[in-house]
């Protein structure tokens, strides 16, 4: 277990701005965390609204209310693009990663304190652009692929698709400033006795993430600036008439978009990993294997890009090389889930909200990974590409997965930055309702997707219909957990009930839990100095 | 930094700052601007934009150099973070040009690309890689040997002879410059010309205002030695300026080599299909 030489008993409550220079100028690790989990959740409410009226006009078959079929694609670009960008990573990354990595590895702040606050302010202008774009000109109705031809200026002319366009430069831009941030501070700045092999795992997960961000998204932002130009400079990267080609398009936002995928779901690896030894109070099962399958997830994940292109025409060996790597993944993913279980094998087990949540996900995941490995089949995916199944996968492994990593880690940690305990029967039933409503809500779109229905369209034939209707109430289901969930943080927020220091006891052995909660505005202001590794 | 003397850690944990958000703000304001300008709308917002940014970079660079001259606020420690902070950035300037050089590969090589069938393009009159774009291959290899000079000036604390080749590894930057300007104009394809022009313009085009960027950092540098500011240990500011220096002309170099000689060269790149 960790030890740590001194808990921060005097901590300095002096420096604390006040008023709205205390958030706009803040150069606090906390206070940036804390914007950052309320812009999340602020997107949150806009993303799952936009996937509400998806569900309700596909509740039917035929036209329920949805005529202008461009916003059909609107919303679900809107929703693509907020759920990416502006809920799971400031979360995910931008929330918890703020606030817990320098209290777990017992240093101050991060290492460039400014820097960190221009990632987070760049992201709320990103989506005031991206809101603009939904309503202007028709509004971008690209999909989050922004895939040319039809993001050329042919097909959406107006300024809607360049005001996504400049939304993702600045959340880009936001995400490369963070990344820089999150590895020179995780690299630089551990306490004393922290080597890298001491690191708790969700360290691990944020510096692995940092590391895919850092390469990842510039490659993006050379994408979008090829579109912009070609859409307004006459430039023909993407455009047969001058010599360009699509294909170039999707080879380079999805080298970005492979990794981006891994960028979203390795913070919640980290998240369920602390929550999972805690709750098991025991040391997460082959720490040394689950750091290094973070590590192989996140080298495969950029030389695997191609298998969301199957359908473009490659020559039998280009698939055959990215059905190999893709498959290659589910082996470091798989020491994962196991590891996961063989820490709660024996243990004692606490099914606190956490843990619950935590479960959740593990289950989520093994299923979105076992259609993952589905899809990872060249010849299989010609039949699979764009239809619903690849939406059942892709929002089992992401929506929830992840989501439920968000919930994990809000109530794993709300004591820690609140000081209040959140209400623990409603809690649970948060989480069973959202539970239910997810499954209840994607696991039809298997069945859908492999009688052939398509993605991305606002009707369909009424053979679909049973399944449609089914996933719509889950869709329901789901919106109310998601409003239950606003219910438990605000009782959470007004309580009286408050937590103590390490409020789960024995088996919650990183830092964090050394300090008061709520976490003082300035902790580790004396280094604490660490002598074993989380796994021991 | 008042509190600097009484911390107990080595962290520098810089007091509110404003200038992340006058940094949005000037973010925000060129998006818009920009978007408003390419619609056909007036160039001025993003002008704002622009200067906004400018002066964003003024006051928070200035900030970091005043507490780069105060005891205490750049320790030992921190000076490693903030090398570590500008390696990483340059790696994510590593992957934007990736980016432009994949383009490049994709459009020119056949393998990769159904629509091409010949490379150079019909109709492209090249440049050729023998003139100006040699002359500033010599240029931009000969300014990484005299910041390398200048470096070693700073470290032996000689620092009349660093501040006169710091500004010569400036000068020979805006010569640089100059000559990609020239060749620019003598040019007889526009960037609306094509795949060729597409590839060929954003690629060096972004080199050459990495050229400038770099140009600035290294004038600056240039006036900070004029001031004192570096000691033989205590100078990141040229450190970082010099490595983003090696970078911009690694990149030029992977320039020179395929966009104007591999690239141009009109040899075996017939299409089997």
């Amino acid at each position: 277990m960790s030890e740590t030489a001194h808990a921060d008993a005097h901590d300095d409550h002096d420096h604390r701005p006040t008023g709205w220079r205390r958030w706009v100028y803040s150069t606090n690790h906390k206070d940036i965390g804390t914007m950052y989990l309320a812009l999340a959740m602020i997107a949150a409410i806009v993303g799952t609204a936009a996937s509400v009226v998806i569900r309700l006009e596909l509740h039917e078959p035929g036209v329920q209310f949805i005529t202008d079929f461009q916003f059909y694609n609107v919303l679900v670009t809107a929703h693509g693009f907020i759920m990416v960008f502006f809920v799971v990573m400031p979360a995910l990354i931008g929330g918890f990663g703020n606030w817990f990595i320098p209290l777990m590895i017992g240093t101050p702040d991060m290492a460039f304190p400014r820097m960190n606050n221009i990632s987070f302010w760049l992201l709320p202008a990103a989506l005031i652009l991206l809101v603009i774009a939904g309503l202007i000109d028709g509004g971008p109705g690209t999909g989050w692929t922004v895939y040319p031809p039809l993001a050329n200026a042919d097909y959406h002319p107006g300024m809607a698709v360049d005001f996504g366009i400049l939304s993702l430069h600045l959340a880009g831009a936001s995400s490369i400033l963070g990344a820089i941030n999150f590895i020179s501070t995780i690299i630089n700045m551990r306490a004393p006795g922290m080597t890298f092999h001491r690191m708790p795992l969700f360290i691990w997960a944020m510096l692995l993430t940092a590391i895919l961000l850092l390469l990842a998204i510039p490659v993006l932002a050379g994408a979008l600036t090829m579109l912009l130009t070609d859409r307004n400079f006459g430039t023909a990267f993407f455009d047969p008439a001058g010599g360009g080609d699509p294909l170039l398009w999707q080879h380079l936002f999805w080298f970005f978009g492979h990794p981006e995928v891994y960028i979203m779901i390795i913070p919640a690896f980290g998240v369920i990993s602390e929550i999972v030894s805690t709750f098991s109070k025991k040391p997460i099962f082959g720490y040394l294997g689950m750091a290094y399958a973070m590590a192989a997830i996140g080298v495969v994940g950029f030389i695997v890009w191609a298998h969301h292109m199957y359908t473009v025409g490659f020559n039998v060996e280009t698939r055959a090389y990215f059905t190999l790597a893709t498959m290659v993944i589910a082996v470091p993913t798989g020491i994962k889930i196991f590891s996961w279980l063989a820490t709660m094998w024996g243990g004692s087990i606490k099914f606190d909200t956490p843990m619950l949540f935590a479960m959740g996900f593990i289950f989520l995941f093994v299923v979105g990974g076992v259609t993952g490995v589905t899809l990872a089949n060249a010849g299989a995916d010609q039949a699979f590409h764009d239809t619903y199944f690849v939406v059942a996968h892709f929002h089992y492994v992401l929506s929830v997965a992840a989501i439920f990593a968000m919930y994990a880690g809000f109530y794993y940690w709300i004591g820690k930055m609140s000081g209040k305990q959140y209400p623990e029967g409603l809690a649970r039933l948060q989480f069973w309702v959202t539970f239910i409503g997810v499954n209840i809500l994607f696991f039809p779109q298997h069945f859908a997707g492999m009688a052939g229905m398509p993605r991305r369209i606002p009707d369909y034939p009424d053979a679909y219909a049973g399944w449609n209707m089914i996933s719509s109430w889950g869709a329901y289901i789901t919106a109310v957990g998601a409003i239950l969930f606003f219910v438990v943080l605000w009782k959470t927020l007004t309580s009286k009930e408050t937590v103590s220091a390490n409020q789960w006891g024995t088996g919650a052995n990183t830092l964090e839990w050394t300090v008061e909660s709520p976490a003082p505005f300035h902790t580790h202001e004396q280094t604490p100095s660490i002598s074993t590794q989380p796994a021991e | 930094m008042a509190n600097e003397a009484a911390k107990t850690h080595p962290w520098h944990v810089p007091e509110p700052s404003p200038w992340p958000i006058i940094g949005t703000i000037a973010g925000f304001t060129m998006a818009v601007g920009g978007i408003w300008f390419m619609h056909d709308g007036p160039i001025y917002l993003f002008g704002v934009g622009v200067l906004i940014l400018i002066y964003t970079f003024y006051g928070w660079w200035r900030q970091v150099i005043i507490e780069a001259n105060t005891a205490g606020a750049h320790s030992e420690q921190v000076k490693v973070g903030l090398r570590y902070g500008f390696i990483f950035f340059i790696a994510s300037e590593v992957m934007f040009f990736f980016a432009f050089f994949w383009a490049f590969f994709h459009s020119s090589l056949p393998i990769l690309n159904n629509v091409a069938q010949v490379w150079p393009p019909e109709g492209i009159e090249l440049i050729p890689a023998s003139g100006v774009p040699l002359l500033n291959t010599l240029i931009l290899l000969s300014s990484s040997a005299t910041v390398t000079v200048a470096h070693h000036a700073i470290i032996d604390d000689n620092r009349k002879k660093a501040i006169r080749w710091t500004w010569i590894t400036a000068i020979l930057g805006a010569v640089f410059l100059f000559f990609q300007a020239e060749e620019y104009i003598d040019a007889t394809f526009k960037l609306s010309d094509g795949i060729y022009p597409s590839t060929f313009y954003l690629a060096t085009g972004f080199h050459g205002f990495h050229v400038f960027v770099g140009t600035c950092f290294l004038a600056v540098c240039a006036m900070r030695l004029q001031k004192g500011h570096f000691k033989p240990d205590h100078h990141i500011g040229f450190e970082a300026a010099a490595w983003y220096w090696h970078f911009v002309d690694v990149v030029w170099i992977f320039l020179f080599i395929n966009v104007y000689i591999w690239g141009s060269s009109s040899f075996g790149h017939i299409a089997a299909g």
